[in-house]
């Protein structure tokens, strides 16, 4: 029998979120899995040998979009980027969200791959990541035990890490509706091809104006700036109240760099990529303040 | 590790052994036979693996076989009835868009998958659809013009059929 | 001459078998008890390998054999796709074993297993210990010709294959009669042939203890005696077949799986083993193209006539031979047919390198050279403040030009109006003035540029080829031939020829697309966009050959002198009313079964081809440059073909397509990377190797003008390599049209791009 199969140890299917969050109380070494597009394809590298899979891809309360009464929105991890960029929900309240999910890979990829698995794996160049830090994501963490709440802003530790304890399942991605109502937003993918790409940069900008012509707030979340995505604090500082002009944009633009930590690599170098976080925060700032309501900036 | 699961490939109910390490890919082509999905990179790059999952357009080479218990799923084998081919594919054969043929049942599916989901799209809509298949040998051009053809053929039935219902 | 299937856009002949899952390919055939094959690979890019122990590995449950290079035949030999030359002085070089004792690359291949499924035998790939002695790495050209480097192959101390070029005119005269000299530095990176399909395949020893390879191979009569060599074994014990395959483009165009696939079914008894690379494998361990660097120095006239040509080129070959220096020569041969300076000199140098092998791919050095020459045109053109165009019309060729160093004569040349067509389509005059002294963000430009080519491989090479017709009962006909399918079209197109000399519709041809070594034909394979032209002469003499018996055998039935008679829609009929004689179909059931005369009416020839034809083209792009970003987008590309008589142009156009759009590649996207310490891939996979998507390629169009080669089949000359030649040159033109930046590197990628603009001064403002 010729047969190319991946290097599983053992296997485990919950059916629910409590038989998950029992599994994994009693064995925590398992990798849950989801989606299946990153696990999956780090065992085909070698990268995971031997696996322990628990799969919680049939939980289908893990799996919803919704919107609380207070018009939060709650994302379930198991949503699809294919389900979050047709849900309407999502598309009427989270434009951008919709940007970064058609961004990644291509649709077969988009079909199974879900958010919670783009932001679990603690890849810096996730397509879901600097959106959901500009929009202030907080994270619903379960174990058998215990529930806790994380701003996506304090999740990732370190390239691929980020903080799940033991025994912990992300089981809800929460956007307040203070970071989405009244913001325009833009998410630029810098890739070197249009589809199944990894981003050179991700650029994700939401603003809020005062007044029509001032920034109440601006938000800058960035993917492959430094080793996890990250927020310009300084920008965003700088940016509070200032008159919604060229220049301001300008300046926002050069702040912005300020909090990155790009590296060189064979991918594309330290230099290049702060030119590009330079560029395209102005780009999708832009863009941001005209979906705000603002007027269009050469 | 062996699980039995039920699933059906071109609407035949099949229920087996399969071992939680295989990939729906390897099941489809070594197990059932269904050679028509290739492989071409193992790792969800390509496309050529591309068959359909609840009507969904899948890589099934990090699908695995257990994941398929209880669903429906369709491979090029499955499209023509009685050697009478679908749309999608008299169109294929029709606007050129095959040439060494590796990547064709995979776009098929996505292509027929598009023409059930019954959308009017733009010509960078269908592109955006048609993304994650690699070809080498087309330069795309006439697959295009392939995926073009059939769904606007799809848009004026339905636009045949909205005038039924009004009439009705 | 008027033609009733030549010339229409006949539906592939394959086609169906393609959009409803039925085409087999390799991989499709499933043997019972089939064992999986896998390669333990060195992570050292030059190393001696002192010891390998493999009892662990035996040792592993389901482990069926280890093999290192101490069990397999010792026998060094060449893999490149060519036919043989009975001149020992005209073979490829042989360097390569089954299994190394010494890693060249990373990724050569050290030892391999045969297990019972595919993790059994990544599992005993770990347990294989192999104890190295590492040697310096030489990633570069520059490293591999420095004084004290290590010689890659003991036998070429000097790390060259080969420097032979030519020369012709007194250079030195016509450079120095010259008003200008120009000189420039190009240079081209190393990509990968990314069919879909990888390599694979599988052997068995059959019951007469002959070994049978399926593999997917351009190639399976030249694969054969390269297995024969490479284990010392009669060649008639081999039997290579070739199903549908999966693109090669070149990286096919090579023994790359085989001789280890045979060796590997003979060490466990002759069970069916298949040996398939993953994709990481095929992009370091099968062929890539070329990376070359030229140095070209031009004399010319004030009024932009070329005098006096001198280009240098380091071709990087990587760590065996494969094609080696057959790539920089064939690529400065057809190079000769473009233009007509006085004199030429060409000097190529073929270097070993501890890199992946460089072998044929599209086009097989073209798309290097007249990426070199074609942008230094232009740069010349600007120093001339001339129009690109009307520089090069000034020096092109023309019908009867003769080669200044052999006996080949242009016949056919429709580079004029390829120019003519392509200035017209894309608006030239108009837009190069309205794109004149830019200075936004955005800008745009117009760029050309023009080739020549050749149709297979003549004079160099042995240009033979066989076909076989077998007339049917119902009047239809069997058509065999050893040229293969690999996507290219080639069956349908012989399909057409049959049926335009036999008078009959193309589904009355059934084309044998499945090449078997023991049945079918001699002909190499597919390769130098040769088949149309050189096995279409085989093909087109078969047919004649059956038509000729045809009519005899009607004149025999009806004593009608077969100088009276033609076959058109089935029929026999009267050449000059047109009256019909008989069906086709009645003659056929005549020839299978009369009880007297029964001789069913066949045919099988070979022809040798000592002929060569010159297809021309040119690529026109508009493209628009994001000075803050360093993006490309192609706005618009034109490919125009002299392919001379187009016989089907809907696959015409399709060969366009993706020729250009692999040329897009090549100037926007494509490189294979690697360590510059250790010679490690950086990206051998489709998503680090930026292969164009859909969303990627710009809207091509496909233009032919059709010229009559009088020596080709029906009119026709080769179509298949030259559309990947000048998109590349054609982009680059256009981004030095619309920045002033003149990039000397492929690939124009945002890196590069933003480096080069950074440089020029482009990206000052706002105070950065």
């Amino acid at each position: 029998m010729v047969s190319e199969m991946y290097d599983i140890k053992e296997y485990y299917e919950a059916k629910n979120l409590e038989q998950a969050l029992e599994t994994l109380a009693a064995d925590p070494g398992l990798t849950v899995v989801a989606g299946g597009t990153d696990v999956l394809i780090k065992m085909h590298h070698g990268r995971i040998e031997k696996a322990r899979l628990l799969s919680i891809r049939r939980i289908a309360s893990l799996a919803g979009i919704t919107v609380g009464a207070d018009v939060t929105i709650g994302i379930g991890p198991l949503a699809t980027f294919t389900r979050l960029s047709r849900d309407e929900q999502i598309k009427e309240n989270l434009p951008i969200l919709v940007e970064a999910a058609l961004s990644m890979g291509g649709p077969q990829i988009r079909n199974v791959a879900t958010i919670g698995g783009n932001i679990c794996n603690g890849a810096t160049s996730a397509d879901s990541a600097p959106t959901l830090f500009a929009l202030n994501a907080r994270l619903v963490l379960k174990s058998k035990k215990d529930e806790r709440i994380v701003p996506i802003n304090e999740f990732y530790l370190g390239p691929g890490k980020v903080d799940l304890l033991p025994g912990e399942i992300l089981t809800e991605i929460r956007i307040d509706p203070a970071d989405y109502r009244g913001f325009g937003g833009h998410y630029i993918k810098f890739s070197m091809r249009k589809a199944m790409d990894i981003a050179t940069l991700g650029v994700a900008v939401t603003c809020r104006l005062a007044g029509g012509d001032a920034f109440a707030d601006v938000r800058i979340g960035l993917g492959v700036a430094g080793p996890t995505p990250l927020r310009c604090r300084e920008a965003e500082e700088f940016a509070r109240g200032k008159v919604v002009s060229a220049e301001t944009i300008a300046e926002i633009g050069r702040l912005a760099v300020k909090s990155t930590r790009a590296r060189t690599s064979w991918r594309a170098s330290r230099e290049y990529r702060e030119h590009l976080v330079v560029e395209l925060v102005q780009r999708a700032l832009k863009t941001a303040v005209v979906r705000a309501g603002g007027v269009e900036i050469a | 590790m062996l699980k039995r699961i039920s699933f059906t490939v071109n609407e035949q109910e099949v229920s087996m052994e399969v071992d939680v390490r295989e990939s729906l890919l390897e099941v489809l082509r070594n197990r059932l036979g269904y050679t028509g999905a290739k492989k071409g990179c193992g790792v969800g790059e390509c496309g050529a693996c591309t068959v359909l999952v609840d009507d969904t357009p899948i890589d099934s080479c990090i699908y695995l076989a257990v994941w398929a218990d209880g669903k429906k799923i369709r491979t090029v084998e499955g499209l023509a009835k009685n050697g009478e081919l679908t749309e999608v594919q008299k169109a294929f054969v029709d606007e050129g868009a095959v040439q060494c043929g590796f990547c064709t049942p995979g776009l098929i599916m996505t292509t027929t998958a598009l023409v059930e989901r019954g959308e009017k799209l733009s010509r960078e809509e269908i592109k955006r659809e048609l993304s994650g298949h690699f070809c080498r040998c087309t330069g795309y051009k006439q697959i295009l013009h392939a995926a073009e053809k059939c769904l606007n053929n799809i848009c004026k039935s339905n636009e045949g059929q909205q005038v039924n219902r009004e009439d009705n | 001459m008027s033609y009733q299937v030549i010339g229409k856009s006949v539906k592939r002949v394959d086609a169906v078998a393609k959009v409803t899952g039925k085409a087999k390919y390799t991989g499709d055939f499933v043997e019972k008890d089939m064992l999986v094959g896998k390669i333990l690979r060195s992570p050292y890019a030059h190393a001696r390998v002192k010891r390998i122990n493999t009892e662990k590995a035996r040792a592993l449950p389901g482990v069926e054999a280890v093999l290192t290079c101490a069990d397999v035949p010792h026998i060094k030999f060449a893999t490149a796709g060519h036919p043989y030359a009975l001149d020992p002085e005209h073979r490829d070089i042989e360097d390569r074993l089954i299994l190394t004792d010494k890693a060249r690359f990373v990724g050569d291949a050290v030892a391999a297993v045969v297990a019972r499924d595919e993790l059994t035998a990544a599992e005993a790939l770990k347990l294989i210990e192999v104890e190295y002695e590492e040697l310096p790495s030489l990633l570069s050209v520059e490293a591999a010709l420095a004084e004290d480097a290590p010689a890659i192959h003991e036998d070429r101390p000097d790390n060259v294959i080969a420097s032979g070029g030519y020369a012709y005119g007194d250079l030195e005269k016509s450079m120095q009669e010259s008003d200008l000299i120009f000189e420039g530095e190009y240079e081209t990176g190393i990509v990968q042939h990314c069919q879909l399909e990888n390599h694979n395949s599988y052997a068995y020893v059959d019951g007469e203890n002959r070994i049978v390879i399926v593999s997917s191979t351009q190639i399976p009569h030249i694969v054969r005696r390269v297995v024969g060599q490479a284990l010392g074994i009669p060649w008639g014990r081999i039997r290579v077949i070739k199903p549908y395959v999966g693109g090669g483009f070149g990286s096919k165009q090579d023994v790359c799986l085989e001789p280890l696939n045979a060796v590997m079914t003979l060490a466990v008894g002759g069970r069916p083993v298949r040996l398939e690379l993953t994709r990481e494998e095929c992009m370091i361990d099968t062929r890539t193209r070329h990376a070359i660097k030229y140095k070209i120095k031009t004399g010319v006239s004030r009024d932009g006539k070329i005098n006096a040509v001198h280009i240098t080129a380091i071709s990087n070959n990587g760590a065996y031979a494969s094609h080696g220096h057959a790539i920089a020569s064939s690529g400065g041969a057809k190079f000769r047919y473009l233009y007509t300076p006085q004199a030429m000199k060409y000097e190529p140098r073929t270097v070993y390198t501890n890199l992946p092998v460089a072998g044929a791919m599209r086009a097989y050095g073209c798309p290097q050279i007249f990426f070199a020459f074609e942008s230094h045109l232009d740069e010349i053109a600007r120093a001339l403040n001339m129009d690109p165009i009307a520089l090069r019309e000034k020096n092109l060729v023309q019908v009867g030009h003769k080669d200044p160093l052999s006996d080949t004569r242009v016949l056919s040349c429709g580079i004029r109006e390829c120019i003519a067509r392509g200035r017209e389509l894309i608006q030239w005059d108009r837009k190069k003035a309205l794109y004149k002294n830019q200075t936004g963000d955005r800008r745009r430009g117009l760029g050309m540029a023009c080739f020549s080519y050749q149709s297979g491989t003549f004079p160099h090479n042995l240009e033979v080829a066989g076909a076989r017709i077998v007339l049917n009962q119902d009047g239809s006909v069997q058509l065999q031939i050893g040229a293969t399918e690999i996507g290219q079209g080639s069956d349908t197109v012989f399909a057409q020829m049959v049926a335009e000399v036999l008078g009959i519709t193309v589904d009355m041809v059934h084309v044998i697309s499945t090449q078997d070594t023991d049945v079918t034909p001699f002909d190499p394979g597919a390769y130098a966009s040769r088949q149309t032209y050189v096995t279409g002469m085989a093909v087109r003499k078969a047919a004649l050959e059956v038509k000729e018996k045809i009519l005899d055998f009607v004149r025999g039935m009806t004593d009608i002198p077969a100088g009276a008679l033609d076959l058109r829609e089935g029929n026999v009929v009267y050449a000059h009313s047109g009256e019909v004689v008989m069906p086709l179909a009645e003659v056929a059931m005549q020839s299978y079964y009369d009880p007297v005369f029964s001789s069913p009416i066949t045919s099988d020839v070979s022809n040798n081809a000592r002929i060569n034809a010159m297809p021309y083209g040119a690529t026109f792009a508009e493209v628009e440059v994001d000075i803050k970003t360093g993006k490309i987008e192609v706005l618009e590309l034109f490919n125009i073909h002299d392919s001379g008589k187009i016989i089907n142009h809907q696959l015409a156009e399709g060969q366009v397509y993706g020729g250009a759009a692999m040329g897009v590649g090549y100037a926007l996207y494509e490189q294979l990377l690697f360590d510059e310490k250790t010679g490690r891939p950086l990206n051998n996979n489709l998503l680090d190797y930026k292969l164009p998507t859909i969303m990627d390629i710009p809207d091509i169009k496909a233009v032919f003008v059709e010229t009559n080669e009088p020596t080709g089949p029906f009119g026709a000359k080769a179509l298949g390599e030259p559309p990947a030649i000048t998109p590349a040159p054609a982009i680059r033109n256009a981004v030095l049209d619309a920045t002033g930046v003149a990039f000397r590197r492929l690939p124009l990628n945002p890196q590069h791009v933003f480096e080069k603009l950074k440089e020029a001064g482009l990206l000052d403002r706002d105070g950065e």
